[in-house]
């Protein structure tokens, strides 16, 4: 799920310049292509006897067709539920007496499927794997199916119905996107599309997507390369390729009118204000720019938004700030919660002049370089385990087109300049915008509105 | 069509190199035969004493440029005075919020431009400062660590900002089921006298009446060396360690620590259903329980393998039978809570609210079933898993700091987990069915449902599980 990604992500963007820092070390890898499409990705690590194996089939939720949102990841559940020759059950059964962990999460832009397990068991994996990928239909039904939407309705009510603020997202996403646009729907999809869903959706949403050349499996950790690359042909090799797959949806980068404003009424104590603004996608020129913007606003107790409204004014709760960037767009979110009695019209003022002084005066030296020595360290922290490097691995494969990207990636934070945050700053957040005010039942009159914002622009 | 003829031409062509590079024939209908698990040898753990009494724990790992330190005092929560709950915590928070040198707002600046994580906390037993860092600024950061830990100023304008921040907390934690589920099961299991009946993070009470002195005094009562470890693990050696910290916390001053004494727990009545009316609430929170167990329990593996089978994996028989069979929850599990003193034993789950009661049902045919001898396939699944799964918690020096901070608080050997293996291997069908027995007690439960009333109560009449009492956030009796 989405959820988890961008918490793992925020993790990452946390540092940049110290004196003597150290520089981010290459991942060394390789990555080779058997004749069915299927990509490969190896790499060593023997400090620890455990390998990985993480497949990322490139899917999700932004190549959903309309009335079936929620799919991607609704198939990514069924993909645990057995295959013509591991029963029901049997998937989750010979991993866990194997001493493996094993999940699946589902974004926008793709789904992906691990085990990470003692390194005497990578054939088992591999094996397992290689059974959904080739003969997931032949024992495929509508009792796995029907199961599987239970359960992820009930992961919809877990993470979504009965989380305070929690349907926010959707609304904002609806605003914000046009319609049809492959982010303007959520990753875990409405009650209603769930329930829609039908066996031949699952045969044909697997024919399209689910074939080998659709697929990088990357392994990561205390491996034999030459035993690797026997056994992902021996298990793998024979999978055929399936048909061309359908292009990518190709989206124009999103420009909104007008500003939007919202309200929706939640079962919550505390009012909440999201502003969304759209921007740009993973890897664009601007990205890491407004990475290093959300930082100085909202980032530890030094942030701009931070230190007014919390630490000195302590009229909010929180504030968060993030450019959450994907591979086809990406969007600014800034979101405040006040403290109790506190009035969010006065907060809204706050923000609209300290965005105001972002985009008039350069940040100091002083706030650029703390944001970039966080992002310096976050990055070596990602190479400490197996699994994260095989994230990472394919990350940069399906989003930069090179796993070998962990430097050019890191890069990108050094060359922000003062001047390039103040321009972005301009370039995205002076322009049109979404604001959702979540408030108590019955309370509608604390939503933000144009006048209390300062005015339609 | 297309596609089988394809699948034919690949395996063909598979074949003919299998033939060149040996013998290789594919029967995908059984899994593969593995070979032996590889030997898991953690690495030595070095110990040393400072002459105040502080105890150095440190294992070398030299994978990347990092080191963590975690230095344990071994006060938590349960210390916290009966109408001061909350101020154990409240200490911890405040370490990083100033120094008599540092401001808070420095503390944070310098924590962002060195790049590294600092952070305190604490939980039952212990508090807890924790320090991750890049080793290119070793020196900074622990002058920065040392500084939070023998010098916090406990401002008082700090304090206040801190405490409205706390106050909002506990008012915002009325708008998650989950932890009013948490808070109130905690509440009816232990009461209100005994120390793990309250909430670790106070009450509304609690944290208004709360003055700085209190933490002050907290914290010279129990922030002292000879009642705190540090464990270090990463890039560096034993003899560095032991340089650097006899340099920055070597004259930091012995003291006194007045052990926490632990009333006894209330006994437990017969099973009880206690629902929180939650209007609106997609979902029914469970907490199925009762008084479990402490750490020092002899009966910690048992225990551990019998968990495992009911609920502490996916293949478990709660996550199975709720979420696998039914589709009730999107996840239900349980779990022994040990520490000093016996914690909770919990089941629980996210149920939606229009099978509250069939989960329900469920729920206690899982509590009853597992007094039964349990199938050895299904034993020796469990004890694979405990077993094989350990090394991946071994990964990262994070994660190896982790996992000594046990070792410290509940004095286990310096090799228990080189013995972990053994320990598991030891338990049989008997052991797991004894300790079912003798701590599940299906007659004898807290049920604690925290839901939308008027949806689900009729049909958890219903179920008959026990009397049904309507108790408030706190698991308190509702007075009109």
């Amino acid at each position: 799920m989405r959820r988890g990604l961008l918490v793992a992500l925020g993790y990452l963007i946390a540092a940049a310049n110290v004196a003597g820092a150290q520089a981010v070390p290459k991942i060394k890898f390789e990555k080779y292509t058997l004749p069915n499409g299927l990509e490969v990705i190896l790499h060593e690590d023997h400090s620890t006897p455990i390998v990985t194996v993480n497949t990322w089939y490139k899917v999700g939720s932004g190549d959903e067709k309309a009335g079936r949102t929620g799919f991607a990841h609704l198939f990514e559940h069924i993909m645990f539920m057995g295959s013509q020759n591991v029963p029901v059950g049997a998937f989750d059964k010979e991993l866990e007496a194997a001493g493996a962990d094993n999940n699946g999460s589902t974004s926008e832009d793709r789904t992906n499927y691990y085990e990470n397990l003692p390194s005497n068991a990578l054939a088992l994996a591999l094996w397992l794997d290689a059974d959904r990928m080739g003969f997931l239909i032949p024992t495929m039904d509508k009792a796995k199916l029907d199961l599987q939407r239970e359960v992820v309705k009930n992961e919809r009510r877990e993470r979504v119905d009965n989380v305070p603020y929690g349907r926010g997202d959707e609304m904002i996403l609806a605003a914000l996107y046009p319609k049809g646009h492959p982010y303007s729907w959520s990753v875990i999809g409405s009650m209603e599309d769930l329930g829609a869903a039908s066996l031949d959706d699952v045969k044909n949403f697997f024919r399209t997507y689910y074939a080998p050349n659709n697929a990088t499996i990357t392994i990561a950790g205390d491996f034999n390369p030459a035993e690797a690359k026997r056994l992902v042909a021996l298990y793998f090799g024979p999978i055929p390729r399936g048909p061309a797959l359908p292009a990518r949806p190709n989206v124009a980068p999103v420009v909104l009118a007008k500003d939007t404003f919202m309200v929706l009424e939640d079962r919550v104590q505390l009012p909440r204000a999201f502003y969304d603004w759209p921007t740009v996608k993973l890897f664009d020129k601007d990205d890491a720019a407004l990475d290093v913007l959300a930082s100085v606003l909202a980032s530890g107790k030094n942030s701009r938004l931070y230190k007014r409204l919390v630490f000195d004014m302590q009229v909010a709760q929180q504030v968060f700030a993030s450019q959450q960037s994907s591979k086809l767009a990406g969007r600014f979110e800034i979101d405040i919660t006040p403290k109790p009695g506190q009035s969010l019209a006065a907060i809204d003022k706050v923000v609209q002049e300290e965005l105001q002084k972002v985009m008039n005066e350069p940040i100091s030296d002083r706030e650029l370089e703390r944001v970039r020595n966080s992002f310096r360290s976050s990055f070596l922290n990602r190479l400490s385990g197996v699994l994260g490097k095989s994230e990472i691995l394919n990350s940069y494969n399906y989003m930069a087109g090179n796993p070998d990207y962990v430097q050019q990636d890191a890069a990108r934070y050094e060359a922000v300049t003062k001047a390039d945050v103040q321009r972005v700053a301009k370039q995205y957040l002076g322009k049109h915008k979404v604001v959702l005010t979540v408030v108590p039942e019955g309370k509608r009159e604390m939503m933000l509105t144009a006048t209390a914002n300062g005015g339609d622009r | 069509m297309k596609a089988r003829m394809n699948a034919g031409a690949a395996l063909l062509a598979v074949t003919a190199a299998a033939s060149i590079s040996g013998a290789q024939t594919l029967d995908r209908s059984k899994p593969p035969t593995l070979g032996p698990p590889p030997k898991v040898s953690l690495p030595p753990i070095v110990t040393r004493q400072l002459p105040n009494g502080l105890k150095l724990m440190i294992v070398e790992q030299h994978e990347l440029p990092l080191a963590d330190f975690v230095l344990v005092v071994g006060s938590g929560g349960t210390m916290d005075p009966a109408s001061k709950g909350g101020v154990a915590n409240l200490t911890s928070s405040m370490l990083t919020e100033g120094t008599t040198s540092r401001s808070a707002l420095e503390i944070a600046d310098q924590i962002a431009y060195l790049g590294i994580g600092l952070g305190a906390g604490s939980n039952w037993d212990a508090a807890t400062v924790n320090l991750h860092t890049p080793t290119s600024q070793l020196d900074s950061a622990l002058a920065l660590f040392a500084d939070v830990v023998l010098h916090p100023a406990f401002r008082a304008e700090d304090f206040e900002r801190v405490r409205k921040n706390r106050l909002t907390t506990l008012v915002q934690l009325k708008d998650r089921p989950t932890a009013i589920a948490d808070q109130a099961y905690a509440a009816i299991l232990y009461g209100t006298s005994h120390p793990y009946g309250h909430n670790l993070l106070g009450t509304e009470a609690s944290i208004t009446g709360m003055t700085t002195a209190d933490l002050q005094s907290f914290y010279g009562a129990n922030f002292v060396p000879n009642n705190a470890t540090l464990i270090v693990v990463g890039d560096v050696t034993p003899a560095q360690v032991e340089q650097k910290i006899s340099a920055l916390l070597g004259g930091w001053k012995r003291g006194n620590v007045t052990p926490a004494t632990i009333a006894d727990a209330p006994k437990a009545g017969a099973t009880t259903v206690y629902l929180i009316d939650k209007p609106g609430a997609a979902q029914s929170s469970f907490r199925i329980g009762s008084i479990g167990v402490p750490r020092s329990t002899k009966d910690y593996f048992a225990l551990n393998v019998m968990n495992t089978i009911l609920g502490g994996t996916f293949t478990s028989r709660l996550m199975q039978n709720l979420r696998e069979t039914h589709g009730y929850t999107y996840g239900a599990r349980s779990r022994f809570d040990m520490r000093r003193s016996a914690g909770p034993f919990t089941a629980s789950a996210e149920v939606v609210a229009a099978k509250t009661d069939s989960a329900l049902i469920e729920f206690m045919k899982e509590l009853n079933a597992i007094k039964d001898t349990v199938p050895a396939v299904e034993l020796n699944k469990a004890k694979r898993f405990l077993q094989l799964s350990m090394p991946s918690d071994f990964e990262t020096t994070q994660q190896i700091a982790n996992q000594l901070i046990p070792v410290v608080l509940y004095g286990l050997p310096l090799d228990y987990y080189n013995s972990y293996v053994a320990n598991v291997e030891s338990i049989t069908q008997a052991d797991v069915q004894r300790v079912a027995r003798q701590y599940i007690n299906p007659a004898s439960l807290a049920i604690v449902i925290v839901g939308d009333r008027k949806n689900i109560e009729q049909g958890l009449k219903a179920v008959n599980a026990g009397p049904i009492m309507i108790r408030d956030f706190f698991g308190q009796p509702i007075t009109p």
